[in-house]
């Protein structure tokens, strides 16, 4: 049986640096170049830093959660968490229900942040069990699994014995729109809370601390034993097993985690974005928060916090800069096209990288 | 007339450095039976492999040395080549495609075929299949083998035992056929289906193909081959005729007879009873896949270093998975007077055993993590270790750190830190972590599975001597199963051999190589009763 | 891994061994094994009633629409059987389609001449395409499906930007009215009217039913030319390359050991499912007169999975009868769910809601499944 490569335990300086280029991949150089050409071109043309810097701030922050969704579901091994709308839709139920009971404010944000985690936390539970049983093909049956929610949610949304006159159809009986403007209720109340501008540039403090919080969050989780063994059983089974660690528990909780941030994150999406989005909104979401963590240098196996920070700044940055850029350069909504091609052409160069130890089928 | 067949000179394999095969020579004439013995991993699949071009040869650095058919230079560079010249091969795993019939598996990507208009213009991938001619050949093979099935049966519907014969079946429709390589044939079939394989192939023999058989079944080997090579560690060690071997010599030579220097040890048993086991094993049943157990009765002695030996396949490496809690298992263990539960591998390191796998790679390492995370986790996970108290049960880095840096030191691990991936280290210290790894349980009863296997000569000495000094300094009991019963021999306090799932005996290490030898055969109280 | 190859190998034996002996646990086969067509039928017999739509229209639509859409459903039946799963790619050869419709309607090309012109130049993009894909699907074995699927949507960034950045401006175009207002990017309705029916209309025949107004029109060209494709199928099988894809679809490992060039193999499948799909969906718009230059395509690999496993296929195996099946039941609930929604509860929305949650639920369903189903194997 042929064994491992003699590899010499010291490295030389040539050899690291080589080790780094390798390890931050193509890709990810040619993302970051791409965004340092980009702002370039935005001087150059003269655009409004100013905005540009604060939207990027506020959409860094704005999407931050839904990235960091990702990280529990690869480090139990289970891959990106393509089912994310699942997570999403409990939490457009939490806050849906936060209107309906007439809250605002903090009081209103809170609410819908608390019954969002719960509600996610046991959606995610029961789709923990299921992806128990796919093991292997996670990432398709996910997909679809999502797609099914959404559409079936769509029916929900359409039929939910809902009162409150800010969300239903204006001349039918039920039904809630599919917009729903949340200005007055929870709209900024993050942004809002305590933000200051420096230099012109508007930091919206609130949203950038409940982030901050997520990341210490998982962080400190990261470092738990209850953590330590998630991360152990998605790097190894065999060897997690073997330790005595019940491998199917542990990706159920991977899942729950998950999706309860993602409940969490949409959340936080809408009273920054102003707006609920429902039925068929959430349909693609997932591809954005998985290629945003790909680009900040996780794998299909292995996700940190670090990858999730660096992948929304990098991803959103590119959004927020191209729109102005391409708008003077070359047409409108070429932003919109551009972020396709990005988001999923990340991901497919994830998946086709050769996992080391990965599957040899 | 004309010289042998095939001849291979001198072959020569490796794999990253590490030296497979030897210098391998080999000749085997017109008609003959060929066979090769040896244990996993002495090479036999290796050259069998180079001389029917397998991929995994090219891909890892080709081979040296010559290989000659019919007098001719024939290096075969793929599967292609190699049945070009009329070798053909069985190979120990089933290549048969079980959606197909048994005819399309016969003629499997040499099925005849008629021009069609679209093969014109498209090529000849797009000509009919001739399914007449397909079945007249396939017929023609079966016969030759006696074998009445139907060829229009799908080969899922068939038992096992025909699958061999179905193999042959394909090799044989081969016009070209001179030389056929079966690798195991016997592995999978009871006993009467093996006979009736070994009678085909005598037949086969007769009709004038070579046959070259590897296999383990040492009795066989002496029933129907005209000569035997016995390959041990990528070495030819000997090439006989049948009449010069007895089964017990052949498992002798298979498993080595020399004696490294014994280290030093200061420990001799002479008595082969065990006063007070701190470990006693009672009617052991483990179903590890290739490796069962049908119950074993055994004591272990505190403070002693037991060795387990026996061939490949008998289930000396079920012992301690079975215990460890890997597989399932049936059975009472009982560890300093406390039974052990089976199948629970959080009791079994509770109680204070703790594994060193021989899988290291696929059971007992995390790659992708820092040497530190590999040593602390088993410990922290079922012994709560390394962590801080309050509700929150945090990693505590400090004791972590330190306990990381004091195994680094102790066992010697070559690294650039505790912070490194495993995966970045070499065999012999990626077996250190795992056996840090062990050690960080502080275990009573150390369990280590095939400690040197893939390590290169210089890093093995040293594996060998570290446990030697967990055992004489520490105190640490360990039961060391390996393959290599030199490295028994050299180290151990006593020596026990698994055979055909059951223990068949225990000896010390200086006894002689013949009763070794005989015991590893399962022959040795058959050749003590026929001595006395 | 020899040990558990055998122990594979005699477990698959045992299961296919004990599964036939009885007629009466014949017939329980055959009816647990088509459990998912039969549901179909039942519900498209359900929708049928509630939708108050007429029989002979309802026959008129299905006929319409299977003659439209077979070809795409079949494309996929090749690359299932070499093993490579459901091949959510074919939107790839859907563009192709389109781009060739995009060609022929700037040189304001006609009937069936125009037809055929689109066809012809489908084919070497669908190629060209196809050999991309394939070749991406080899450097993710066993992951082929997800990376079909996003595939799929990287592709249709790319075709967007294309179309809305490239034509007009890099690839001329001489129809203005084909342009939207800036005069660069094509406008999110392509007229076709010059091709319409191309196709259907070199043979339709009308039969009139008494007492109904609408006759039902068969267009005898368009379900010849899905006989003919059906039968190259079959031919296709029976030929050396149809032996290779089946083999490759068993054991990837098997094959190569036998000399079979997987790789390959692996590529041309997809292939000629990439061609396929691009020959359909020029059959598709030439029925609809018209292309929705964004969307069209968009939709083409989600329905035309939905459609087959709807037939009962699985991701392993799938015959021309299960596709053909498959398109019928599928676009029979597209025609009856909307009005049966809205005569049922009140609302067509919930029809649509409905049908669309029924596609991607029998997507997932067959795939969870299946995942399920390799794992016991594994065992």
């Amino acid at each position: 049986m042929p064994e491992d490569s003699l590899v010499p335990e010291k490295t030389t300086m040539k050899e690291r640096i080589l080790d780094f280029y390798r390890d931050f991949g193509v890709a990810r150089l040619i993302i970051f170049a791409f965004l340092l050409f980009l702002l370039a071109s935005a001087l150059f043309l003269k655009l409004p830093m100013e905005q540009i810097l604060s939207s990027v701030l506020t959409r860094f922050g704005m999407n931050g959660i839904l990235v960091l969704a990702m990280i529990p579901s690869i480090q139990s091994g289970a891959g990106p968490n393509f089912a994310l709308p699942l997570g999403i839709t409990c939490g457009i139920v939490a806050a849906t229900l936060s209107i309906e009971l007439d809250m605002a404010g903090f009081s209103g944000l809170f609410f819908s942040i608390g019954v969002a985690a719960i509600l996610g936390a046991i959606t995610g539970f029961f789709y923990g069990i299921l992806l128990n049983k796919v093991k292997g093909q996670e990432m398709t049956v996910g997909t679809y699994f999502g797609f099914s929610i959404v559409s079936l949610m769509c029916i929900f949304w359409f039929l939910a014995p809902y009162k409150s006159p800010e969300m239903i159809w204006p001349y039918g009986g039920s039904g809630l729109r599919v917009t729903i403007a949340i200005q007055d209720r929870l709209g900024k109340v993050l942004d809002n809370f305590l933000s200051f501008d420096i230099f012109g540039v508007t930091v919206p403090t609130g949203l950038l601390l409940i982030l901050a919080f997520f990341c210490l969050a998982l962080w400190i989780f990261s470092r738990t034993k209850t953590g330590i063994a998630l991360s152990t059983v998605g790097s190894n089974p065999r060897f997690a097993e073997s330790s005595g660690l019940n491998v199917n528990r542990y990706r159920i909780i991977g899942s729950s985690i998950s999706h309860a941030l993602g409940a969490v994150g949409i959340v936080v999406y809408a009273q920054s974005f102003g707006f609920i989005q429902l039925y068929m909104a959430p349909l693609f979401m997932a591809f954005f928060a998985v290629a945003s963590i790909l680009i900040g240098g996780a794998s299909l196996k292995r996700a940190t916090v670090t990858h999730a920070i660096i992948g929304t700044f990098l991803f959103q940055s590119i959004l927020v800069v191209s729109m102005p850029v391409a708008n003077v350069v070359v047409a409108d909504n070429i932003a919109d096209v551009i972020r396709i091609i990005i988001s999923n052409g990340i991901i497919l160069y994830a998946l086709t990288r050769r996992e080391i130890g990965g599957d040899v089928s | 007339m004309t010289g042998p067949r095939l001849e291979m000179k001198n072959i020569r394999k490796d794999y990253f450095g590490n030296m497979v095969l030897k210098g391998i020579n080999i000749a085997v004439e017109p008609g003959e039976i060929h066979a090769i013995v040896g244990e996993n991993g002495a090479g036999k699949s290796t050259l069998m492999n180079i001389l029917f071009g397998m991929p995994v040869i090219h891909s890892t650095g080709g081979f040296k040395g010559k290989i000659l058919f019919n007098g001719k230079p024939a290096p075969s560079l793929s599967p292609e080549d190699a049945m070009a010249l009329g070798i053909g091969m069985v190979h120990q795993e089933f290549m048969l495609l079980p959606g197909f019939t048994v005819m399309e598996n016969i003629k499997l990507n040499r099925e005849p075929t008629i021009p069609n208009i679209w093969s014109r213009f498209l090529g000849d991938k797009m000509k009919t299949l001739d399914i007449q001619k397909m079945r007249k050949d396939a017929r023609a093979s079966l016969e030759k083998l006696d074998l009445g099935i139907d060829e229009m049966l799908k080969v899922s519907g068939l038992p096992v035992g025909f699958m061999q014969f179905i193999e042959i079946a394909r090799e044989l429709d081969k016009d070209n056929l001179q030389l056929l390589v079966l690798d195991e044939p016997t592995a999978v079939l009871t006993e009467s289906d093996a006979d009736t394989l070994l009678g085909t192939v005598k037949s086969l023999s007769k009709q004038g193909i070579s046959i070259l058989f590897i296999t383990h079944r040492l009795d066989e080997v002496l029933k129907i081959s005209d000569k035997i090579t016995v390959l041990r560690d990528g070495e030819q060690i000997a090439t006989m005729k049948p009449e010069e071997a007895t089964v017990g010599k052949l498992a002798e030579l298979m498993v080595g007879r020399k004696i490294q220097a014994i280290m030093g040890k200061e420990k001799c048993e002479t008595d082969m009873e065990c006063p007070e086991p701190i470990l006693s094993i009672r009617n052991l049943h483990v179903e590890m896949p290739g490796e069962e157990l049908h119950g074993v009765d055994l004591d272990v002695a505190s403070g002693e270093i037991l060795g387990i030996g026996g061939l490949a396949g008998h289930g000396k490496i079920g012992i301690a998975n079975g215990i460890m809690g890997l597989y399932p298992s049936t059975g009472e263990i009982v560890l300093n007077g406390k039974p052990v539960p089976l199948n629970n591998p959080i009791a079994a390191l509770n109680s204070g055993m703790a594994f060193v796998s021989e899988d290291r790679r696929g059971i007992g390492l995390l790659l992708e993590d820092s040497i530190e995370m590999n040593i602390i986790v088993q410990a922290m996970q079922s012994q709560g270790k390394f962590l801080k108290k309050g509700i929150i049960q945090l990693m505590d880095f400090a004791t972590s750190r330190r306990h990381t840096e004091k195994m680094i030191k102790d066992l010697d691990i070559r690294c650039t830190g505790p912070d490194q991936l495993t995966r970045r280290l070499s065999g012999g210290n990626q077996q250190k972590v795992c056996i840090a790894k062990a050690l960080t349980l502080e275990p009573r009863v150390l369990f280590v599975s095939e400690p040197t296997r893939g390590i290169d000569v210089g890093a093995k000495r040293l594996v060998l001597n570290l446990l030697v000094e967990l055992n004489r300094k520490a105190g640490v009991t360990i039961v060391m199963t390996s393959s290599e019963l030199a490295e028994l021999r050299s180290v151990c306090d006593r020596i026990a051999i698994i055979y055909k799932g059951r223990l068949e005996g225990i000896l010390p290490p200086d006894d002689s190589n013949e009763r070794f030898g005989l015991m590893m055969a399962g022959a040795l109280t058959h050749h003590m009763k026929e001595v006395s | 891994m020899t040990a558990d190859n055998r122990d594979q190998s005699k477990k698959l034996m045992l299961q296919e061994a004990e599964e036939i002996t009885y007629k009466e646990r014949i017939w329980k086969y055959y009816l647990r094994k088509n459990v998912v067509p039969i549901f179909f039928v039942v519900l498209c017999v359900f929708g049928g009633y509630y939708s108050g739509l007429s029989l002979p229209f309802l026959i008129n639509e299905i006929i319409t629409r299977m003659a439209r859409n077979s070809f795409l459903v079949i494309s996929l039946i090749i690359p299932i059987l070499a093993g490579m799963g459901l091949n959510f790619g074919i939107v790839l050869g859907a563009m192709a389609g389109q781009f060739g419709y995009i060609a022929t309607a700037n040189f304001q090309m006609a009937g069936f001449s125009g037809f055929a012109v689109t066809t012809l130049i489908s084919i070497p993009l669908s190629i060209l395409f196809g050999w991309l894909t394939g070749k991406l699907f080899n450097q993710a074995k066993g992951k082929e499906m997800i990376t079909g699927i996003i595939l799929g949507f990287f592709a249709n960034g790319i075709y967007q930007l294309i179309c809305l950045y490239f034509m007009g401006n890099f690839i001329p175009i001489r129809i203005p009215t084909m342009l939207l207002s800036t005069g660069i990017g094509l406008r999110n309705t392509l007229d076709i009217k010059s091709m319409h029916y191309a196709l259907d209309n070199l043979w339709k025949i009308r039969i009139n039913i008494p007492g109904f107004i609408f006759p039902i029109i068969i267009p005898v060209f368009t379900l010849l030319a899905v006989a003919v494709l059906c039968l190259a199928i079959h031919f296709l099988i029976r030929t050396k390359l149809g032996q290779e894809f089946r083999a490759v679809g068993q054991n990837r490992h098997i094959a190569e050991v036998a000399g079979i060039k997987v790789d390959r193999t692996r590529v041309i499948a997809i292939i000629f499912s990439t061609v396929l799909a691009g020959i359909g969906q020029v059959i598709f718009l030439q029925n609809l007169g018209n292309i929705n230059t964004y969307g069209s395509h968009v939709q083409v690999g989600t329905f035309a999975v939905a459609a087959i496993l709807i037939g009962g296929a699985s991701v392993s195996k799938a015959t021309i009868g299960q596709a053909l099946l498959g398109t019928l039941l599928f676009h029979t609930l597209f025609i009856v769910s909307p009005l049966a929604g809205k005569n049922l509860i009140g609302d067509a929305m919930i029809g649509e809601y409905f049908r669309v949650f029924v596609t991607y639920g029998v997507i997932g369903l067959a795939l969870a499944l299946h995942a399920w189903q390799a794992r016991q194997k594994r065992r």
